[in-house]
């Protein structure tokens, strides 16, 4: 009998991307001024996609779904949404 | 005082890139409820858009061991899992800290299918958690009616708007004498984070239910998530409270509400911008039918205001 390895068996593994890169679903794209920004952290406990990362306040673009929380929830309006191209 | 976002752990359960929708209020639930449970936990789902959000085989959205049952199967599966651990531990299979066992479960899988199986865990006082991920509606099989949904929504299967006002879950629960029951919902996650984490350290059954606006269900703009949650908190339409061994206190900003301190706001911003609510609000009798909503939130106001002054 043939040795089942990890890749055969029927179960999936925690991994980043597993609805594929959902950064192609964004229609508006989040832009930080990081000059405005006062490091509040409330956009990353918002962001129901943890794309941003928590100190430098940056998005991973590959993944992020472009819903706009963020921008609606910066108390500094440091966060805007342009349309992508 | 809740807990400050700064002092927030930094793991991350839900990993990016998943399937869900963007601006979706459950894996922004989902998120906190992983950083306060950690890594050592075991996820149960029913049948609901978190089942859709894990993704493609062979990768899983979710940081901890998944397991899909069946609909009506929350309590009794989370039940055989709870005390199959318990029963490995005695024999020595199992090192160190037992796993918290919990249900992400939506509104359909505790308020309609689940409840019998949820009703008979909590009788068992079995020792897990459940998660209601509330979006008063089966969101997942494209917005039909539930037992959550509120008086005068839109729903695929109530076109004119729902008659009937929503019951109650987290009262019921508190009801069955399990050990702790809260509410919370997206727009407060320190208030959230503490609850998990209290729930977490306190055997038997915990029932948690968070208030999730479905952007899709609900018909309003997706970037609107968190101040549709908040605005429901602030009007009525939703009371953050906590019950530890049937003492219910109230939490901010419903305790002023439920002390007089300060009004909740007027429900009409909060219907009007909702496309939801739109059909039913329509018409010469709409100021009636906003009432109508107005005295469900008072009632409800009311009624729990007065059941937390019975303590045993």
């Amino acid at each position: 009998m043939q040795a089942v390895t990890k890749a055969y068996r029927p179960i999936s593994w925690p991994m980043k991307g597993s609805g594929g890169d959902t950064g192609s679903w964004r229609a508006h794209r989040p832009l930080v001024d990081n000059k405005l920004c006062s490091k509040c952290q409330l956009c990353w406990v918002y962001c129901p996609e943890a794309v941003i990362d928590r100190q430098e306040i940056t998005i991973d673009y590959r993944y992020c779904k472009g819903c706009g929380v963020c921008a609606r929830e910066c108390p500094t309006g440091a966060i805007s949404m342009v349309k992508e191209e | 005082m809740a807990t400050s976002i700064k002092k927030l752990p930094d793991t991350e359960q839900v990993l990016s890139g998943n399937g869900s929708c963007g601006g979706c209020p459950a894996t922004m639930a989902l998120r906190i409820v992983g950083k306060a449970l950690g890594p050592n936990a075991i996820m149960l789902l029913t049948p609901s858009c978190a089942v859709a959000s894990m993704g493609m085989t062979p990768r899983l959205g979710y940081n901890w061991p998944c397991m899909n049952i069946c609909f009506a199967t929350a309590g009794s599966s989370a039940s055989g899992i709870a005390a199959a651990l318990e029963i490995m531990k005695e024999k020595g299979r199992l090192q160190g800290e037992l796993p918290t066992v919990f249900t992400w479960v939506g509104d359909g899988g505790t308020y309609d299918i689940g409840f019998q199986a949820l009703s008979a865990a909590a009788e068992r006082n079995d020792n897990f958690i459940h998660f209601c991920y509330n979006n008063e509606a089966y969101s997942n099989t494209g917005v039909q009616r539930s037992g959550a949904t509120p008086r005068g929504s839109y729903t695929t299967t109530t076109p004119a708007g729902k008659r009937q006002p929503k019951k109650n879950m987290a009262l019921l629960m508190l009801e069955h004498n399990i050990p702790y029951v809260a509410t919370a919902t997206v727009a407060y996650p320190g208030d959230l984070y503490d609850k998990v984490v209290k729930a977490k350290n306190i055997p038997g059954m915990k029932y948690i239910e968070i208030l999730a606006p479905c952007y899709l269900g609900w018909q309003f703009d997706m970037s609107e998530t968190v101040q549709m949650s908040r605005m429901a908190v602030r009007c009525g339409a939703w009371l953050l409270w906590e019950a530890e061994n049937g003492k219910i206190t109230f939490n901010n900003p419903t305790s002023l509400i439920i002390s007089g301190k300060k009004d909740p706001d007027p429900v009409d911003e909060y219907l009007m911008k909702q496309g939801r609510f739109s059909r039913f609000l329509k018409g010469p009798d709409a100021a009636q039918r906003i009432a109508e909503i107005q005295n469900d939130i008072n009632y409800e106001i009311v009624f729990m205001r007065e059941r937390a002054k019975i303590a045993v």
